[in-house]
């Protein structure tokens, strides 16, 4: 914390926010162009795997960062809108398919913490929200955010970034329906459902006006950007490395669209490991640009930050273990199909 | 004045536990603060997201970690009687 942040007049971030902005939109354009006079010119390197390596980075990495910071401040801003408790109000009672849509939309644009997930969990089960349906938003929250989307639109195209939505989207809304369908309230630790419910203390939360909902964009973009930064850069660098240094054919031997077993394979070893987007899409990179099938790389991917095993150890706090296992084995077929589905058709 | 913080221990309970200690300090306020894990006592108080803010037994904020001014002055304005 600094005191001098605290104290700047706010009209002096109105003036050089936009100038910010168009600066970076300008930079964001002429990225190509700079990173070659860069590299052809400023640094007059000879031709070799460096110099290809360095004008990938010097693209790359700029071009990531920038989308970045654009989306999570527009993302910060968007879920000003929201609060975990409007939620809660829009699903009390819903059921069926608009229950588990709306869940699962709500979790990409609610503001949610993983340390908040128990709370939340129980906030949501004890005020009528069915129980499948607060697996639609649990499930969607941590798979579907904004910092995925953009290193997927950044590094592969708006077409995988697009898919991956989609597709998380549908494992969200279909393992909740599953789960919900199953009847598992009695899996439940039984003292969840005693909890008194809060003894009418809702705290009101006063309509924001504009220039807090930036300066909630402006606290998302330090928040989430000043922690992921290094590894992004650390995973564009890695992969700037990588150009024509690993054997292709060693890792598209075991990871190609023509072994079937890929994909459970990369869901197994997805489990336990845990990141968050930034930190696994530069894996995800390497193994793509290595001749690994897109939907055994994304199956990996979701397996990493939708089916942790932190996560599961927190929920274990009001889950019996047959839910929880349940709840991995759902997701888990679900990430199993979209993987074998887009290595079939892609 | 009675100050809780509600949280399980993630890294952002820490931090605001730390900016109302910040706060009381500025603004020479005489609190005792309080870390409340106990997620049946903080569920209690129906919070859905944490950190959350409990002021003399009244929920004040949930799911957010304002700056130390901001905290001073929600602290002054419950110490002067609101």
């Amino acid at each position: 914390m600094n005191a001098l942040s605290q104290h700047l007049p706010r009209r002096w971030i109105w003036a050089v926010g936009p100038v910010l902005a168009g600066l970076a939109i300008a930079l964001y354009l002429n990225l190509q162009e700079l990173a070659n006079w860069t590299v052809d010119h400023a640094l007059a390197l000879g031709p070799g795997p460096w110099k290809e390596a360095l004008r990938f980075f010097l693209f790359e990495a700029p071009k990531v960062l920038l989308l970045l910071c654009g989306v999570v401040f527009a993302m910060g801003v968007l879920r000003s809108f929201f609060t975990p408790e409007h939620t809660r109000a829009l699903l009390a009672g819903r059921r069926r398919l608009v229950g588990h849509t709306l869940a699962a939309l709500l979790g990409v644009v609610t503001p949610f913490c993983s340390c908040s997930a128990v709370p939340l969990f129980i906030g949501f089960v004890t005020s009528g929200v069915p129980l499948g349906v607060t697996f639609s938003f649990l499930i969607s929250a941590p798979m579907v955010n904004e910092v995925a989307l953009v290193l997927l639109w950044g590094l592969f195209g708006w077409r995988v970034a697009l898919l991956y939505l989609g597709t998380g989207l549908a494992i969200a809304l279909v393992s909740g329906w599953v789960i919900g369908r199953l009847g598992l309230e009695r899996w439940m630790e039984p003292w969840v459902l005693q909890v008194p419910t809060s003894d009418g203390q809702e705290v009101e939360t006063p309509l924001l006006d504009w220039p807090h909902r930036m300066q909630a964009g402006g606290e998302a973009l330090r928040d989430i950007v000043g922690k992921v930064w290094p590894w992004v850069l650390a995973g564009i660098a890695a992969g700037a490395g990588i150009h024509g240094h690993v054997p292709e054919d060693l890792l598209a031997s075991f990871m190609g669209r023509d072994a079937w077993w890929s994909v459970p394979l990369a869901v197994l070893v997805g489990i336990p490991m845990y990141s968050n987007a930034a930190g696994i899409i530069p894996v995800v990179q390497a193994l793509l640009g290595k001749g690994a099938a897109l939907g055994t790389a994304l199956a990996f991917m979701m397996a990493v930050i939708g089916l942790s095993l932190p996560e599961m150890i927190i929920l274990r706090k009001v889950l019996r273990l047959p839910l929880i296992l349940t709840f991995a084995a759902v997701v888990g077929t679900g990430i199993l199909l979209v993987g074998w589905l887009y290595n079939a058709l892609w | 004045m009675h100050v809780q913080v509600l949280g399980t221990g993630c890294p952002k309970c820490t931090l605001l536990a730390e900016r109302v200690a910040a706060a009381a300090r500025d603004n020479a306020l005489d609190i005792q603060l309080e870390k409340v894990t106990d997620i049946q006592q903080i569920l209690s108080y129906g919070v859905l997201s944490t950190p959350a803010l409990v002021v003399d037994g009244k929920l004040r904020f949930s799911g957010k970690v304002p700056e130390v001014a901001e905290l001073g002055a929600l602290l002054g304005a419950v110490a002067g009687g609101e």
